[in-house]
């Protein structure tokens, strides 16, 4: 091909096409390149009939081709008959494998040896076409396939799963979960174990290998596939066994080796970097751009407006103002200072310090979650033990911490400054009220996004910690302890972290280091008798050890971390000092202490005349943390001696939230008759909020974890929560009345309604969503579930005021 | 050992879930009123004096009898409270502590309306009506208090559905396992897998016996069976029988899980529709007083 393209445009996913489409409107030369036989083969191979998201919704779509929510089959289709329509000069089964050459004369080798001349590039091949293939002979046949896109097409097939991952776990299972089918199944291990997959999936495997529905071989790695056969390498030598389909899941690589050959550096050398871009999505090797997932842009929208306006860069429409441009405006126009959103975004960057650092690029999309706000002097922003987990940092002006009476405590925090931090660290409260005491303008960053920058920025990360960790001192001292006087214990700090279990001092070790607990949780224990006796449990935010500062220097008393948990070491004798330079704190110190000497002599003096009550307690304690109530803020237990299982807390669950049960009663651990229901714990480090592509979860006033409706329902919550309490429904149609149900048996009654019910009685298309506790939050009364137990068997807790020996004297246990 | 006096609250919800039962809600507080009611009715009876006897037409008859009706159908009112799952400041056990109570009160306030006249009429038919419905709530609240427990215990962490797929489970492996037997061997086995485990209605699911269970016959067949040799692992029906055995642990377990949840049910299916006949009775028993005056 002798002919040079303007814009060569690589993987035809929303990205490239939308690219593509607006080159051929503008009528620049171009050329789609797409690996396979169809357009978008990301989107092609999701599951039959998926519904497709169209977030974030405030975004304006800006391309030219059509996207909007709905079925997977129609949006290809709307692509496949826009693509032909406007023309894009599509090139299809064109694998790239190399790009070379400068900005105005790139080649693009591709497999089947053809060579196509560009002046520049735009890189949209996502992350997923690169799965990891069967090298062995045989390993091209037909029958072998990196996708499975409904389990329920295969009946009577011998089916080989390739990889211990999920993802072939869970296809296996898939295959093998009706019986009916008539599929044998089996899945192979090149190792012994299945350490890659999350627990319960291996569990499930694994009971499903006992009951013989799905025959697992480790140590075993195919050799060589033939027609109806596939044979392996075992440990004992080769076997051969029947296969008429293989299944290979073993992961998909990053392109980077690909992108690197191309003369693209990353940000980083870690393994989830993105590319180095500049605000118009070029790459360091000028000509060459990167937009959509590649650049770290999951969501569909963002995909195709980064096409379009890709494409409007190159065609030298550099003062183009991204599609966001009016979102951006739209937060800046009520403020009392009038400025553009260039000289916004400059100014927030020049003032904050945690933020000098970040990009053009960067800044935009982080002013995407953020708010900027203005206070006047005296405007509280927040009060304490108010609800939030966002961090501010101060662009103008200055605040500080009243008193409740209005007086300062004398903190001020200086402009270029932040706070807030303590709750975005331990996903508490707020700690203290924040004050304004100038004209200020502080910029509002949710949880989510401070945590993504930290982790893409390691300069705002170390700013963050020194900041949070001073602050946290500072506001659990209190007591007119100021910046200066904590200088030397924050001199000797260190952040540690601590497994689950791990015990940051045990009994009877010397040590006299104070311990912060930043994260997490501890359970303080103390050995009586031969047994450990679970004396009580510590959320973050307190601290322990210095009980040894005023005596010999031996540790009393045993603290685990109960969960994962970061800890902050002081050095004792400089905490020391500390306590005796400020007398009030020394106080507040020994007093907190005094009761708990009192409480361990307590326990010790009565081990003989209750000891079996204590050593009960102790395992009904130990029983609940290892069942995540150490994370937890709030959690449903059920007693057991009460719970005549009628199931109406689910009902009332279900009727209270849109038909949909958020809650299984019957499932979880017992221990002593406390039952542990699948019901979120509201953990206080969410693990469901990990990898949220919309960011859809957050936590909300009453410190309960929701998800909102911007969720796309991809499952990644239901996967990365440890407790199973995710849910992916449908919301069920609308039922009649009770009254017409209780007099003409009219639906299906209270409760969650049946599959087959909803099924047959749904009005149009409706996706599944995650669906999981938010305590009803917003419903006067509080948590259905509570209020709707006949016998009080349901109670909600928080770990702290329940996981703690003082009941026991208070005679509550 | 820590700072205490620093602590955060996590959230700030006021807690209404004190962990009591509903018969000890706030120290029995509709124990005391139900008491407190029925000790000034029956105060009231002893100095009431109605010539020529006492009967539900004297003004103290037509007061006890109007509260009576009106708890009568408040009492009614639980069912719909417990499925409609409004916002507000409810709580079912509240609701439950005070139906108990107040319930039982009825005995008395009932009683004493009647003035102790009884006959073969439709009166005395809302009074023996209410008296059952009495009765087997009291059955009610003594099956709440005892079975629970024994319930918990038995199903230990699993569930009703994992229960029966286990049993699923179980009759896959025997079906795998008889396959080389011969058919009079395999004909002893299907005793078992045609049998319907829970078949043998409410007495069976009460009592927890099932005398014409498959499995139980399989099993005495198979161990009765002749040229069964001494040992594990020397004839075919050595791995049916061992699943067998477990196929009937599995189901003792299941049937007492059943049985125990039929208990806390059985009696709402007289508690219930004795309810409304008593409703439609105490009507009845209205009207007739007035129709008739």
């Amino acid at each position: 091909m002798s002919e040079i393209f303007r814009i060569a445009i690589v993987g035809s996913g929303p990205a490239g096409l939308s690219a593509a489409a607006h080159a051929a409107k503008l009528g620049i030369s171009h050329i789609l390149l797409e690996k396979t036989d169809h357009l978008s083969d990301t989107i092609y191979k999701y599951q039959k009939g998926k519904h497709v998201m169209a977030t974030p919704n405030q975004l304006i779509l800006r391309a030219d081709v059509d996207f909007d929510a709905g079925k997977r089959e129609t949006i290809l289709g709307i692509w496949d008959k826009q693509a032909a329509e406007q023309k894009v000069n599509v090139r299809l089964k064109s694998e790239v494998k190399a790009i070379t050459g400068q900005k105005g004369d790139f080649t693009i080798a591709l497999t089947d040896k053809t060579e196509i001349k560009a002046e520049n590039v735009i890189l949209a091949i996502g992350t997923q076409g690169n799965p990891n293939l069967v090298r062995c002979p045989g390993g091209d046949m037909d029958h072998v396939q990196y996708q499975l896109d409904d389990p329920g097409e295969y009946v009577d097939e011998h089916i080989t799963v390739i990889g211990s991952g999920d993802a072939g776990i869970e296809n296996a299972l898939g295959l093998a979960a009706d019986a009916a089918q008539g599929n044998v199944v089996t899945i192979l291990n090149r190792g012994a174990d299945f350490s890659k997959a999350k627990g319960a999936n291996v569990k499930l495997l694994m009971a499903a290998a006992d009951e013989g529905r799905v025959n697992v071989m480790t140590d075993t790695s195919p050799n060589r596939i033939e027609r109806g056969f596939l044979v392996l390498d075992t440990r004992d030598g080769e076997a051969k066994i029947a296969c008429d389909r293989i299944i290979a899941r073993m992961g998909s690589a990053a392109p980077r080796k690909f992108i690197e050959s191309c003369g693209i550096q990353f940000t980083s050398e870690d393994r989830e970097a993105f590319p180095k871009l500049s605000p118009s999505f070029e790459t360091t090797n000028a000509g060459i751009f990167v937009i959509g997932a590649l650049a770290g842009y999951p969501l569909i929208k963002h995909c195709m407006n980064q096409g379009y306006d890709a494409v409007e860069f190159i065609n030298g429409n550099v003062g183009l103002k991204p599609a966001d441009e009016p979102i951006l405006a739209a937060k800046f126009a009520n403020l009392p200072i009038k400025k553009s959103v260039d000289e916004w975004l400059e100014f927030i960057r020049n003032n904050v310090l945690i933020l000098s650092d970040l990009s053009p690029l960067q800044m935009r999309e982080f002013m995407l979650d953020s708010e900027v706000r203005f206070y006047k002097t005296n405007d509280i922003v927040f009060e304490k033990n108010a609800p939030g987990s966002s961090l501010f940092g101060i662009a103008q002006g200055k605040v500080d911490i009243p008193l409740p009476d209005g007086r300062s405590t004398g903190i001020v925090i200086p402009g270029g400054s932040i706070f807030g931090e303590v709750g975005l660290v331990s996903g508490r409260r707020r700690g203290s009220t924040i004050r304004a005491i100038a004209d200020t303008v502080v910029v509002e960053i949710p949880r989510n996004a401070i945590l993504k920058l930290m982790g893409s920025v390691p300069a705002v990360k170390r700013a963050v910690t020194r900041i949070s960790t001073e602050r946290q001192l500072l506001q659990m001292f209190q007591s007119g302890i100021t910046p200066s006087d904590l200088a030397e214990v924050l001199e000797t700090a260190e952040i540690q972290s601590v497994r689950a279990g791990q015990a940051i001092f045990k009994q009877g070790d010397p040590g006299d280091d104070v311990f912060v607990i930043r994260s997490g949780s501890m359970v303080v224990e103390k050995t009586i008798g031969g047994k450990p006796v679970f004396l009580s449990y510590l959320p973050a935010g307190n601290y322990v050890g210095e009980l040894e500062l005023f005596d010999n220097g031996i540790r009393k008393q045993t603290v685990r971390a109960a969960v994962k948990s970061e800890v902050i070491k002081l050095n004792g004798q400089a905490f020391r000092r500390l306590l005796e330079k400020k007398p009030d704190f020394g106080t507040k110190a020994r007093n907190a202490m005094g009761e708990r000497i009192d409480l361990a002599s307590y326990i010790e003096a009565k081990k003989d005349s209750f000891s079996s009550v204590v050593d009960m307690y102790s395992n009904v304690a130990n029983f609940l943390v290892d069942n995540g109530v150490g994370e937890a803020t709030d959690v449903l237990l059920i007693d057991e001696n009460l719970c005549v299982g009628c199931d109406n807390c689910e009902k009332a669950c279900a009727d209270s939230h849109d038909g949909i049960s958020r809650l299984d009663r019957e499932a979880g651990r017992t221990f002593a008759h406390l039952h542990v229901p699948t019901s979120c714990r509201h953990c206080e480090n969410p693990h469901c909020m990990a990898d949220c592509p919309p960011t859809a979860i957050h936590r909300g006033q009453d410190g309960e974890v929701y998800i909102d409706e911007t969720c796309i329902g991809c499952g990644n919550c239901q996967r990365n929560c440890p407790y199973g309490v995710i849910r992916m429904e449908k919301e069920p149609p609308k039922k009649p009345s009770l009254w017409t149900w209780f007099l003409f048996g009219k639906g299906p009654g209270p409760g969650e309604p049946s599959h087959d019910w909803a099924y047959k009685n749904a009005k149009g298309e409706k996706a599944k969503r995650a669906v999981k506790c938010d305590m009803c939050s917003g419903i006067e009364g509080g948590p259905s579930c509570v209020r709707a137990c006949p016998t009080g068997a349901a109670i909600r807790v928080a770990p702290e005021e329940f996981l703690t020996v003082a009941r026991l004297e208070r005679g509550e246990a | 050992m820590a700072s205490k006096a620093d602590r955060q609250k996590t959230t700030g919800r006021t807690r209404h879930s004190d962990h009591e039962s509903f018969l000890r809600y706030r120290g029995f507080l509709w124990l005391k009123i139900a008491f407190a009611a029925s000790f000034l009715a029956i105060l009231l009876y002893g100095f009431n004096h109605v010539e020529p006897r006492a009967n539900g037409g004297s003004a103290y008859g037509y007061i006890m009898g109007t509260i009576g009706a009106g708890l009568i159908l408040w009492l009614t009112l639980l069912g719909a409270r417990k499925r409609t799952i409004t916002p507000g400041r409810w709580s079912l056990k509240a609701w439950t502590s005070a139906h108990v109570y107040l319930g039982l009160a009825l005995i008395v306030i009932a009683t004493l309306h009647t003035g102790f006249q009884f006959g073969w009429n439709v009166h005395t038919l809302a009074y023996a009506l209410m008296m059952f419905v009495i009765i087997s709530g009291i059955f009610g609240i003594t099956a709440y208090s005892l079975v629970p427990q024994e319930l918990s215990a038995n199903r230990g962490e699993t569930t009703q559905v994992q229960m029966l797929d286990n049993l699923r489970m179980l009759d896959r492996q025997i079906h795998d396992a008889a396959q080389p037997l011969n058919h009079d061997e395999a004909e002893m086995v299907q005793y078992s897998l045609n049998d319907d485990p829970f078949a043998g209605g409410l007495i069976a699911r009460l009592s927890g016996n099932y005398p014409k269970c498959g499995t139980k016959k399989a099993l005495d067949l198979i161990r009765a069976a002749p040229g069964r040799e001494s040992g594990y692992g020397n004839d075919a029906l050595d791995q049916v029988e061992t699943l067998l055995e477990r196929k009937r642990s599995s189901l003792s377990r299941i049937r007492k899980h059943l049985r125990l949840k039929a208990l806390l049910e059985v009696w709402l299916y007289i508690h219930v529709p004795l309810t409304f006949a008593l409703i439609a009775a105490l009507f009845v028993h209205i009207f007739a007083v007035f129709y008739y005056w």
